[in-house]
């Protein structure tokens, strides 16, 4: 090991000359963690809650018809002239016709929008219509999408139990579920995104590549710790430890690959567009991706070694290799 | 050392890959001449645009204003039916609490148009009279003498007082073969008259009594396999319906009336009518006292559910008209996609460059299995936006981004075991089998989670999730028929060649680089001493399996130190070198 390396360290990693402490110093990361989902917790509390888009609430909304002028900026400056902090959404609609959607407005609000509108498209005032709509992502899609998300966490935390054959691991990979859902929706609190069924999406995505992540290192897991019942060289931690430590590379190249496409959806995509759903989304994913694999290394796998120290078959074990290593310190 | 095995194995394997990607681009060819599909996706109305219909609620027989919560069941209603015609992310809201608004992606045809508007206005009607369905010859009617006359007024809904000589030569002018026949009809008869209707499934014709029980008295339908008296499950399949309390009563006095009439009347059959066309036409086997009748015939599972959800459905007591159509444009404007696309390649770029720079060479199998997964993918998506109505949203693009780090983290994981295996100073054709068996395992369970997921959020969730739902799985599918069709057996085949399987300095898998002793030699392996000891007598086939898991016994932290140690003292390790057979 002359030169230090990417393959140096992935060696170092994989044979146990280097290793981090991620079990052993689980009560900082825990503690780490729980501030970051209690402020989570805290935020949209502080903040009133989320921004919450048109398509959850319904707003407010005008047609403009047969009119030459078909720009969507003037839709937006009506708008925003009126209420600076709307997020009007502006569509051309058919030929002649512009939608204006909005959050809803007052009265008062309403008749001044119009007034712009008029103005703005050089159209009469017959011309312009408004009325208020209903939300399109209505009560029934959030239920619905809720029941699926909570029957799947149910069954995912079955099959891993199945699969893994300790429902500890479920219980750890549930545990890093959790503070990446809170934490990746105080983050969208904090930035005060609007929440767009797009957000929504985002957000499961991030959900299932977050428990994807936790499956594979605890399958390293699983491997590593098959036969400690016959081995007296590590204990149970370390060789937890040492599992994360060896899929180390694999969790920095993934999330190199997964988020580099993301990366540049938000960074180029953004400059290029400024605010939208494309900026929204991407960061969304960005955020999530990144707290997805980090709540795996610091928070599922050093959980999982917490849940089992006190058994007593992991315990006699841990005795047994405090033995050998006595002796072997002795004969040295 | 020739191994032809394995090695032909793989090729097969690639070639059966070949056949598959041929299979479905034939497939899609052939619907693109013979059919409706296209070559590229549909898009979404975010991305694509379409058609707005404002949709205003009528109360069945004239009733007052609207309740909000109808309204929403409405809403709910009529996003079941648009997601029952396949997963095309259409937005429905309301408007000024009074109107629906449903926005489609693409025009929607008559079929998709109809089911949106259907009024579900479901009704149980005795049948008067029935026949076969095409009109008698225009120059031979019944004779104006010959028309069947009312004797008395009709005493119950039964009665054949019922026909008088103008329903009747409704009823013999009508023609169920002519498809204008056969359309629904928004405003079918009065409830309380008689009616002439077809019955598209049999292309029968009936005359009808008045209503018996309307739609809205059921609490519910469901479609099951038929019971026997013993209660074992039949082969058959039957629809269950579920009245209510006062329905109960009424059905149970007409279905007496009907069956006392007999079998081989056609009085004795009652008719279901959904806007003016017969659904179903059974015939009454038993009195039902219990308002849980179930509807008997030559159902299929499809069309038992189909006839189960039009019940169902039957109950909302509104019916739509189309107020207003429009075209509208994509929400995100065309720029949005086209950036997004753009920067999307740049990712994918520099993936590329992530993936050479990591792994070298091997990084060109990172590519090269990421191009046969994209192309897969998009044969999939346009095979399903044709069948299934599947389109690509916005969402969706950013599900197949995220995608392209899940479907590669196969291949890294995978390589990571084969380094692994290297590392352990195995051979670079058994490293490859070795690891690719770790794997494999690691790759099936985290796929698993994915399918769940993927399967619950599309069976349960409505809207944009089910769309989402099916991206997901879609491209958890394409990871796996890709990391088992191509990446494996190519690597399987690279590692006969010289380039990878000396573990050329270029290949990524150069032991050196791995850290492992360079005693290493050809097919050799090194061994270190204290795995030779106990090593576990195992038939041939399961060799490579037991020495995995010695593997995992070997050189520990502290035994990596001690050997150090070791190896100061006396200059070299007791190291022993041992040719490997297999």
């Amino acid at each position: 090991m002359k030169r230090s390396s990417f393959a140096d360290f992935g060696n170092e990693l994989y044979s146990g000359k280097r290793s981090y402490p991620f079990v052993a110093k689980r009560k900082l990361w825990f503690i780490i963690s729980a501030a970051a989902v209690l402020l989570s917790l805290i935020i949209p509390v502080v903040k009133g809650g989320f921004n919450l888009g048109i398509d959850f609430r319904g707003g407010s909304e005008f047609t403009v018809s047969d009119t030459a002028n078909t720009d969507i900026a003037v839709g937006e400056k009506a708008v925003t002239d009126v209420v600076p902090e709307a997020v009007p959404r502006v569509t051309n609609i058919a030929a002649e016709t512009i939608r204006v959607q909005t959050e809803r407005l007052s009265d008062d609000q309403t008749l001044s929008v119009r007034d712009n509108l008029v103005a703005g498209y050089g159209v009469g005032p017959e011309q312009v219509t408004s009325s208020f709509v209903g939300p399109t992502w209505g009560e029934d899609v959030s239920r619905q999408a809720l029941i699926g998300l909570v029957v799947f966490v149910l069954l995912a935390a079955v099959l891993m139990a199945l699969y893994f054959r300790t429902w500890k691991m479920s219980l750890a990979a549930m545990s890093a579920l959790v503070v990446v859902m809170v934490v990746t929706a105080g983050l969208y609190s904090l930035s005060d995104f609007e929440v767009t069924p797009s957000a929504i999406i985002g957000f499961l995505t991030i959900l299932s590549y977050a428990l994807y992540d936790t499956v594979v290192v605890f399958d390293k897991i699983r491997e590593n710790t098959a036969e400690l019942s016959v081995t007296s060289k590590r204990t149970f931690a370390e060789q937890v430890n040492l599992a994360v430590n060896q899929t180390l590379v694999r969790s920095i190249n993934t999330s190199v690959v997964a988020v580099l496409p993301v990366a540049s959806i938000l960074f180029i995509g953004a400059y290029l567009l400024g605010a939208g759903t494309l900026r929204d989304l991407s960061l969304a994913l960005f955020i999530g991706i990144i707290l997805g694999t980090l709540s795996t290394i610091f928070v599922a796998a050093p959980m999982y070694a917490w849940l089992r120290l006190n058994e007593p078959e992991i315990k006699d074990q841990e005795k047994k290799v405090r033995q050998r290593r006595a002796l072997e310190a002795a004969n040295a | 050392m020739p191994r032809t095995g394995p090695g032909t194995a793989a090729k097969r394997t690639l070639v059966w890959l070949g056949v598959l990607l041929a299979l479905l681009a034939a497939l899609l060819g052939a619907g693109s001449v013979w059919s409706n599909a296209s070559w590229t996706p549909k898009l979404a109305l975010d991305l694509e645009g379409g058609t707005q219909l404002i949709l205003s609620p009528k109360l069945q027989g004239g009733g007052s204003e609207i309740s909000p919560e109808q309204l929403n069941q409405a809403v709910e209603i009529i996003r079941q039916r648009v997601d029952g015609s396949g997963v095309a992310e259409a937005e429905i809201s309301t408007q000024s609490g009074r109107n629906v608004i449903v926005s489609l992606p693409g025009t929607p045809d008559s079929e998709t148009r109809e089911l949106i508007r259907a009024s579900a206005q479901l009704e149980f009607r005795p049948v008067l009279a029935g026949g076969p369905g095409q009109a008698p010859a225009a120059e031979t009617p019944t004779p104006a003498d010959q028309l069947p006359k009312p004797t008395a007024e009709p005493a119950d809904a039964s009665d054949p007082n019922w026909i008088t000589p103008e329903i009747f030569t409704a009823f013999e002018t009508l023609n169920c073969l002519d498809p204008a026949a056969l359309e629904p009809r928004t405003e079918p008869a009065p409830a309380d008259q008689p009616m002439v209707a077809c019955e598209p499934e049999t292309q029968g014709k009936y005359i009808l009594g008045p209503v018996e029980v309307p739609g809205t008295d059921i609490d519910g339908a469901t479609h099951g396999l038929a019971r026997g008296q013993q209660g074992q499950s039949l082969n058959s399949w039957v629809v269950n319906i579920d009245f209510n309390d006062e329905a109960t009563k009424v059905f149970r006095d007409v279905t007496e009336r009907l069956f006392a009439i007999g079998q081989g009347d056609p009085r004795n059959q009652f008719a279901i009518v959904l806007d003016g066309r017969i659904v179903s036409a059974p015939t009454t086997n038993a009195v039902i006292p219990d308002g849980n009748p179930s509807i008997s015939g030559s159902f299929t599972e499809e069309s038992a559910a189909t006839l189960a959800e039009q019940l169902k459905y039957g109950a909302l007591p509104i019916s739509f008209e189309i107020q207003s159509e429009q075209q509208i444009s994509a929400t995100l404007g065309a720029d949005q996609l086209r950036l997004g696309l753009i920067a999307g390649l740049i990712g994918l770029a520099l993936v590329a460059v992530y993936s050479m720079f990591q792994y070298r060479m091997l990084g060109l199998v990172t590519i090269a299995s990421l191009v046969v997964a994209g192309v897969l993918t998009y044969l999939a998506i346009a095979i399903l936006g044709w069948t299934e109505n599947y389109r690509l949203s916005l969402a969706g693009v950013a599900g197949l981004i995220v995608a392209i780090g899940q479907t590669a983290d196969s291949f890294i994981v995978y390589f990571e075991r084969i380094r692994d295996e290297l590392r352990d100073g195995r051979g670079m054709i058994s490293a490859v089998e070795n690891g690719w068996r770790r794997a494999k395992r690691t790759v099936l369970a985290s796929k698993a989670v994915n399918l769940l997921a993927a399967l619950v959020l599309y069976f349960v969730a409505v809207g944009n999730v089910r769309g989402f739902a099916f991206t997901l799985g879609l491209t958890a599918i394409a990871d796996l028929v890709v990391v088992f069709l191509f990446t494996h057996p190519v690597l399987r085949l690279l590692a006969r060649t010289r380039f990878f399987g000396e573990g050329h300095k270029w290949s990524g898998l150069d032991p050196e680089r791995l850290g492992v002793a360079p005693l290493y030699r050809g097919a050799g392996r090194f061994r270190s001493p204290a795995e030779t000891a106990a090593r576990p007598a195992v038939a041939a086939k399961t060799k490579n399996k037991a020495a995995a898991s010695e593997a995992e016994r070997r050189m520990t932290i502290a035994e990596r130190r001690i050997a150090e140690q070791q190896k100061a003292l006396a200059g070299r390790g007791p190291a022993e070198e041992k040719e490997e057979n297999r």
